[in-house]
Order: C-alpha cells, then sequence, then structure tokens
C-alpha cells in the first residue's frame, strides 16, 4: 500500500467513496444523511488526484446503502466509485448509475415551478439528447447536473 | 380507476388526435345536447383568462352541465395561504371534472396527481395549454381538410409563446415544414428546435416578413409580440411594426391559406384583413368550443360513438 492511498485510513468494514468531486462533499454528506449517522466517518477533503486536480473521499465504517441511496448521488458526483469493504477487502467495486427518476432529491431552479410553492417532492427525469440534463416532471424546465441544488 | 386528466397534448397518440377530431366534428355539428346533465363542471381559475374560462363554461353548459368556480383568485382561500392541494381536495368532492387555470408551471400535473376527478389544463404558466393546442389542430384540420405535409409558418413570439409550443410539438405525428419568423429576441427557444430534429421535423428560420417569405404558407400562425418580453425598449419599438402582418402582403398567398391567432389581437394582423377569405381567427376561438367539448366529455369517459349516437341532442 502506498503512501498516498493511506492519506485516509483503511476500514475494516463499511463503503467507501471516492473521486468525490471537492465542491460536492457536502452535497454527498447530505443526501446520505452522514450529518446524522452514529457510525465512525472518515472523510478526506481536497486530496490532491492525478486526475480530478482535487478530490474528497469518504469512508463510513459498519455501514453497508442501498443501491437507490447510492445511485441519486450520481446527481451531484457522477463519477464517484464505490467500494464495499469486508475484513479489509473491496469484495465489490463499483460506478454510481443514475435512476431514471429523482424524487425529492433535486431543487428545480424554476421559481415558478408548482414544486417550489407547495409542500410536495420534487421529480426529475433524465433526457434523452443528453445524458447531463435532467428534466422538472412537473414545469418541463431542463437543469444541467453541473447547475443542480439539492432539497434540503 | 385510470386519471383521465388532460395535462398535454404532447404525448398524445395521431389516433388521438384524430379521434378528438372527430368528436370535435359532432359538436361542430350539433353543440346542444344534454350529454352532461346531472354533472357538475368547476372552473378554478387561479389568473384571470376570460376567453378560455368563457370557452369551457359555454362547452359545459351547451352540453347540459351545471357550472361552478371562480375567476378571480382574489376572492379565493390561496390568498390565505391554502396549498393548492387542499383547494383541489375541497373541489373535488363537488364536482365531476375540474377546469383550472393556474399562474405556475406544473400545477395541472400536481392537481391531477392528487385530485380524485379529472383535471383539465386551462393554461400552467408558461408551460402547457392543451386545449387551445386543440382548438388549433381541429381549426387546420377543418381548413385544410388534412394535418398531413403542411407548411406552417410561425410569427412573432416564439420564446414565450406557448401556444406555438405546444402546437409544434402535437404536430409531430404529421410530417410538418415549420417556418419561424421571429425577430433575435424572440426567436423560437433551442429545446423546441431540437425537439424538431430530434423528430425530423424540417424548419426553415426567417427574419424577413413580406409577402415572398409567406408565399408557400398553408397556415399563417400570427402571435403578438409583448412589449413586456423586451429588455431594450429601442429594440421594441424596431421591430414591433416589422412583425404586422398587412394586407397588400397576402397578394402572393396560396388560395388555401389561412390565418389564424390565439387572440387577443393587438398589433400584429391589419384590421382591413379581416374581410380577406384568409382570415380565420373568428372561426378558430369558435372552434374552441367544439375543441373544448370533446376534452371534457374524454375526461369524463364519454366515447366517439357515444357522442355520434347520442339521443340528447337538442
Amino acid at each position: 500500500m502506498n503512501k498516498k492511498e493511506m492519506m485516509v485510513a483503511a476500514i475494516e468494514n463499511g463503503t467507501v467513496l471516492d473521486h468525490i468531486p471537492s465542491d460536492r462533499l457536502f452535497d454527498v454528506v447530505s443526501l446520505l444523511h452522514l450529518d446524522k449517522m452514529s457510525n465512525s466517518v472518515t472523510i478526506g477533503y481536497n486530496l490532491k488526484s492525478a486526475v480530478m486536480g482535487t478530490k474528497s473521499i469518504i469512508k463510513i465504517a459498519n455501514k453497508y446503502f442501498t443501491d437507490e441511496e447510492l445511485n441519486q448521488l450520481s446527481v451531484v458526483a457522477p463519477n464517484i466509485s464505490l467500494c464495499i469493504i469486508k475484513d479489509y477487502e473491496i469484495i465489490e467495486k463499483r460506478m454510481v448509475v443514475m435512476p431514471e427518476e429523482l424524487v425529492g432529491i433535486v431543487r428545480c431552479p424554476n421559481p415558478k415551478c408548482i414544486t417550489n410553492n407547495e409542500p410536495m417532492q420534487t421529480r426529475f427525469k433524465t433526457t434523452s439528447h443528453s445524458s447531463d440534463i435532467i428534466r422538472c416532471s412537473y414545469c418541463n424546465k431542463d437543469v444541467d447536473l453541473k447547475d443542480v441544488c439539492i432539497v434540503e | 380507476m385510470k386519471n383521465r386528466s388532460l395535462v398535454t397534448l404532447a404525448g398524445h397518440s395521431r389516433e388521438k388526435i384524430e379521434y378528438l377530431i372527430k368528436m370535435a366534428q359532432e359538436f361542430e355539428r350539433h353543440p346542444n345536447r344534454r350529454l352532461l346533465a346531472g354533472k357538475v363542471v368547476a372552473t378554478l381559475f387561479f389568473e384571470p383568462s376570460t376567453r378560455t374560462r368563457l370557452s369551457f363554461e359555454t362547452a359545459a353548459n351547451r352540453l347540459g352541465a351545471r357550472v361552478i368556480g371562480f375567476a378571480d383568485p382574489k376572492v379565493t382561500s390561496g390568498t390565505k395561504g391554502e396549498t393548492l392541494k387542499d383547494t383541489i381536495m375541497m373541489v373535488s368532492s363537488y364536482a365531476d371534472v375540474i377546469v383550472m387555470r393556474h399562474y405556475l408551471e406544473g400545477a395541472a400535473l400536481y392537481a391531477s396527481e392528487v385530485a380524485p376527478v379529472p383535471i383539465m389544463n386551462a393554461g400552467d404558466g408558461a408551460n402547457q395549454h392543451p386545449s387551445q393546442t386543440m382548438l388549433d389542430l381541429y381549426t387546420i384540420y377543418q381548413t385544410q381538410g388534412t394535418l398531413d405535409n403542411l407548411n406552417i409558418y410561425m410569427v412573432g413570439d416564439l420564446k414565450y409563446g406557448r401556444t406555438v409550443h405546444s402546437l409544434l410539438m402535437a404536430m409531430r405525428h404529421f410530417n410538418p415544414t415549420f417556418h419561424f419568423i421571429a425577430p433575435d429576441e424572440l426567436a423560437m427557444p433551442t429545446v423546441y428546435k431540437r425537439y424538431c430534429e430530434e423528430f425530423g421535423i424540417k424548419y426553415v428560420e426567417h427574419q424577413d416578413f413580406d409577402a415572398d417569405t409567406i408565399s408557400d404558407a398553408d397556415i399563417l400562425y400570427m402571435t403578438r409580440v409583448q412589449k413586456e418580453r423586451f429588455a431594450d425598449l429601442d429594440e421594441y419599438e424596431r421591430v414591433k411594426d416589422r412583425y404586422l402582418l398587412k394586407k397588400d402582403m397576402l397578394v402572393k398567398a396560396r388560395e388555401n391559406m389561412k390565418i389564424l391567432h390565439p387572440l387577443p389581437r393587438v398589433n400584429e394582423i391589419e384590421y382591413s384583413i379581416d374581410d380577406t377569405p384568409y382570415a380565420y381567427y373568428f372561426q378558430q376561438a369558435q372552434n374552441g368550443l367544439y375543441a373544448r367539448q370533446a376534452l371534457i366529455c374524454d375526461v369524463l369517459g364519454i366515447t366517439l360513438d357515444e357522442v355520434i349516437n347520442d339521443s340528447t341532442i337538442m
């Protein structure tokens, strides 16, 4: 194991989220409700990355998430990589997959959208013409993933 | 029960559009019936729209339904902070169908998700206005005898004009060629041009608006260039008269060409054109009645066969 990988301590069991864009770290924390969790969570922020410039990494001990919980992260960090760890070994490694429908995750940027004016969940769908654009199911506005804001 | 709400026409198939046109034809033949006797239609206008409201209410009245509702949002509980959901749930317990105009985009879809009765979208913000689109399609069919292979010229405000966007999408089944005539500021948005490309719809963009440009038109769809849409008022002054249709511009027009306009008209069509055989905007408005009669019956589950074999015709 080289020094770079040791920048954030290894975990025995749990989930590792790597290649998180640093400016999206807190969105990932919020989407997974890590701030309300009692498990040990190790966060590496603004780490050097050859590919990304800087990146962030999160290690959550003794916690495995559902596919649904993990795939929603694709909205803020489509290139995140996931490792499932058991006994210090990576037993599964994969990328997040954008779900076809995003319910209650993304805030619609259109102030005249019904979702910003009623106590209700937002709903977005992926579009056929671009993988970086999602569309509000209510007002039909297109939103670029790089401009996405998460529902609080 | 399947929710039969009408939120948009964008998902309607060619067959469904043709079916609704046939139904509207039946109502044009016999507009006065008792087909909806015993039914209550609610018209909730959270944003004033006299034309659309009168058209829906006339459609309901001429079919024998009773109409309840409000025309002025100031009298509703919305101003007291009631949610749209609560208003819709309350009215659903009184009415068989709710016709709703709302200033927020997506309001109709949301209402259709919470309401136990069908919702008819009479316009939700800048989003959809399917009954206008239906009457436009009906009028095009009525004047041309077909919806297929037509040259449709859209003029004026193509950026904010909700009616042109809905019409463009609904025409995708019928191999149209669109011509967009608008100032730069009000040009057809990229998202709709992309839509055309996605569905293989041909389109041409023009800046000039003269007799030669429109000589191949089957339908000339005029819209209002609104002053409040311009950030630069000098620019508005420069372009506002450029998109005025004058009588002498019709010298090269095709014989079958018809001029449509969703109304109200302010300064888009010279009044002297009203007396030419090309003017069709008032008949278009009248078609709103038949189109809305068809749409109300459709959301209530009344079929074309029942409309054809209707024994309640007066």
